[in-house]
């Protein structure tokens, strides 16, 4: 009797986590097993099915300079993102936490960009990037005389233009985590330190911010795979151009499996970039492991 | 050998001149005069939203003053910032940085002051000695008991040596038990390093069983500054009567007693205070009632009365069970009956002399 109640609970128990895990299997493990082995596989063309051919793909991509220049790009990508929006996200939500006239539309305003489409943001920014008459054209030139610039026209520049309106839209997503966490922090902990005569940077530096380090490591960890698999704005932006110098490697994987249809060398790639999230990943917990003060 | 006599500290006075303090439209503090001496135990009391604890910020330079003057030591630090005043504080809640082990947050205001390391070291042994945290140093607060907690923030209000030292309930997190021992221990550590101590409760245990001098504080104001005797012996309004005290001063209007049991100079329509244990029961006293309720404490009991219809509570020593319904009367001692303007509040004096019965000595 009690063996066939414990199988029953067993039963219901699946069966409450089926339509789930139908769901997470179908569009998330079945494709992720699917894409490892299809990286294995030429890609299929009308008649010729997929054969297997072993690592080829895997040396084709090493030996494909588009790659190591999407690579390079993504690195620079991150680089020029994360710090920049995670710093930037905590200097927006320490100033809103404070005692502030406008506090509340000051939160909104930072908050804004959030909840734009991505593609939205791309086409504003298209506006102030336009050379001539755009924004920045018209505020450089007016100020300092600058002539005009191509700015996401140029090689030199495109990847910096693309940055920027990356690290605009995260900022004030990264903030409310930001503000949240410094809400939660208890007053009686800064006052404490102004009474043994602690300034404002002692304070942020010894008390503040150590104690928003699991916020931090959240936020990075969460910067960094957005730095992958942010390209939408791109489209509108660049369109990976000129010369590739603005494409990161999702943009890459993009390009090669749903404009030129080599499904199984956009396999391949899409291994390396799971690869290369996992390894950062678990490198920022290694990483930030001992730093991280956890309640 | 390294001990208290290491960390002793010369106590400075403070003055509150017409301190006021005001939120949007209600008072927290309503012109509020008090000096509290060099080198004592003042204990703010009062219940909840009294404005005992916004009095003791302003102190401290966390809140700012709406009006009047803060001086610490003969210097006016109304407008000093909180790091500038000179002094240290305890929170209700510790306030211990919960990312730092107890050594860092025992030496973490002599870090900020860049106090030499090796000067660091040799006064975190001593608080440490003092204390008796020597074997938690290294621990994080997390991981301390709620008694141990309290006693690193109280090592990190010691060891910087000020000459003040501000404490915001920091028992009340604490169980009975250990609320009692670190009593003791605060006052002991109070006597022996001489800081001037400004604390505050709720508890009227805590402000009479510690404080050199006990300022009552009701609605912002102030009701009494007396040592814990007077406060209890010589209760200054109905509000100090009726707050100190377990249970609180019966107050009888002067109508339900007989004339000539009432102090020279009472009006009709005045208050009379007799605190429950003060009445002994008499058969000729002047105080007689019908019992309504008995509650029996143990060591005493306590009797519920109708006296004119007026309720009166009364102690009864040892194990006397009278029935409700009982006539009981009670006689008192000749200061044991306080006479109060109900239309003030305030203490009337020159009424209590020799009109009450003596107390029977058996």
């Amino acid at each position: 009797m009690r063996a066939w109640k414990l199988k029953r609970d067993w039963v219901t128990g699946w069966l409450l986590l089926l339509p789930a895990m139908v769901f997470l299997f179908a569009f998330t493990h079945i494709p992720a097993v699917n894409s490892l082995i299809n990286s294995f596989y030429s890609t299929p063309r009308g008649k010729r099915a997929a054969k297997f051919i072993g690592l080829d793909n895997y040396e084709r991509m090493i030996g494909d300079p588009v790659f190591w220049k999407v690579l390079g790009n993504n690195l620079w990508f991150a680089m020029g993102t994360i710090p920049a929006s995670v710093g930037l996200a905590l200097v927006m939500a320490l100033w809103v936490n404070g005692r502030l006239p406008g506090r509340g539309f000051a939160r909104m305003a930072f908050f804004t960009p959030t909840v734009l489409p991505l593609i939205a943001v791309a086409n504003i920014w298209l506006f102030f990037y336009t050379p001539g008459f755009g924004l920045f054209d018209q505020l450089f030139g007016g100020l300092f005389g600058w002539s005009s610039t191509n700015w996401l026209g140029s090689p030199d520049t495109a990847l910096n233009a693309v940055i920027v309106v990356t690290i605009w839209k995260e900022a004030g997503f990264f903030m409310i985590f930001y503000l949240a966490a410094l809400q939660a922090m208890p007053v009686s902990l800064v006052e404490a330190a102004r009474v043994e005569g602690a300034n404002g940077w002692t304070i942020f530096w010894r008390i503040t911010f150590p104690l928003l380090m699991p916020t931090t490591l959240f936020v990075s960890i969460n910067a960094v795979i957005n730095s992958f698999r942010l390209v939408d704005h791109i489209f509108i932006l660049t369109d990976g151009g000129p010369d590739n110098a603005s494409a990161v490697l999702l943009f890459y994987i993009y390009e090669i499996a749903f404009k030129f249809w080599e499904t199984g060398y956009a396999a391949t790639l899409t291994v390396a970039l799971l690869v290369l999230l996992c390894l950062l990943a678990i490198g920022q917990f290694f990483l930030f492991d001992r730093k991280v003060h956890y309640k | 050998m390294s001990g208290i006599a290491d960390v002793r500290v010369a106590g400075q006075e403070i003055r509150l001149e017409h301190v006021s303090k005001s939120y949007g439209t209600g008072l927290a503090a309503d012109d509020v005069n008090l000096i509290v001496p060099a080198g004592s135990f003042t204990v703010l009391l009062g219940p909840s939203g009294c404005g005992k604890s916004t009095t003791l910020r302003m102190i401290a330079g966390l809140e700012e003053t709406t009006d009047g003057r803060i001086l610490i030591g003969d210097r006016d630090v109304t407008r000093v910032g909180v790091a500038q005043r000179n002094l240290s504080m305890v929170f209700q809640s510790y306030a211990l940085f919960p990312h730092l082990s107890v050594a860092e947050n025992i030496t973490f205001g002599l870090k900020v002051r860049k106090v030499s390391r090796a000067e660091r070291q040799r006064r975190l042994q001593t608080v440490a000695s003092v204390l008796g945290l020597e074997a938690l140093l290294e621990r994080k607060p997390g991981q301390l008991s709620g008694g141990q907690q309290q006693r690193v923030a109280l090592g990190r209000a010691i060891i910087a040596e000020k000459p003040v030292c501000l404490m915001d309930e920091p028992l009340s997190n604490l169980d009975a038990k250990l609320r009692h021992e670190m009593r003791v221990e605060i006052r002991a550590l109070q006597q022996q390093l001489g800081f001037t101590m400004v604390y505050v409760t709720h508890d009227q245990v805590e402000a009479i069983t510690m404080a050199d001098q006990v300022v009552l504080l009701n609605g912002g104001r102030i009701e009494q500054v007396a040592d814990p005797r007077t406060l209890y012996a010589r209760p200054a309004t109905m509000f100090a009567a009726r707050f100190i005290g377990t249970p609180p001063m019966n107050l009888i209007p002067a109508s339900a007693l007989p004339v000539e049991a009432l102090p020279r100079g009472t009006r009709s329509d005045d208050m009379i205070g007799v605190r429950p244990e003060a009445l002994i029961l008499d058969a000729s006293g002047p105080v007689r009632g019908v019992v309504r309720s008995v509650e029996y404490l143990g060591s005493d009991t306590l009797v519920d009365l109708d006296v004119d219809g007026a309720l009166v509570q009364a102690r009864l020593p040892g194990q006397d069970m009278p029935a409700p319904g009982t006539l009981l009367a009670f006689g008192h001692g000749p200061d044991d009956l306080h006479v109060f303007d109900p239309a003030t509040g305030r203490r009337r004096e020159g009424g209590v002399v020799e009109t009450g019965l003596p107390r029977q000595s058996n």
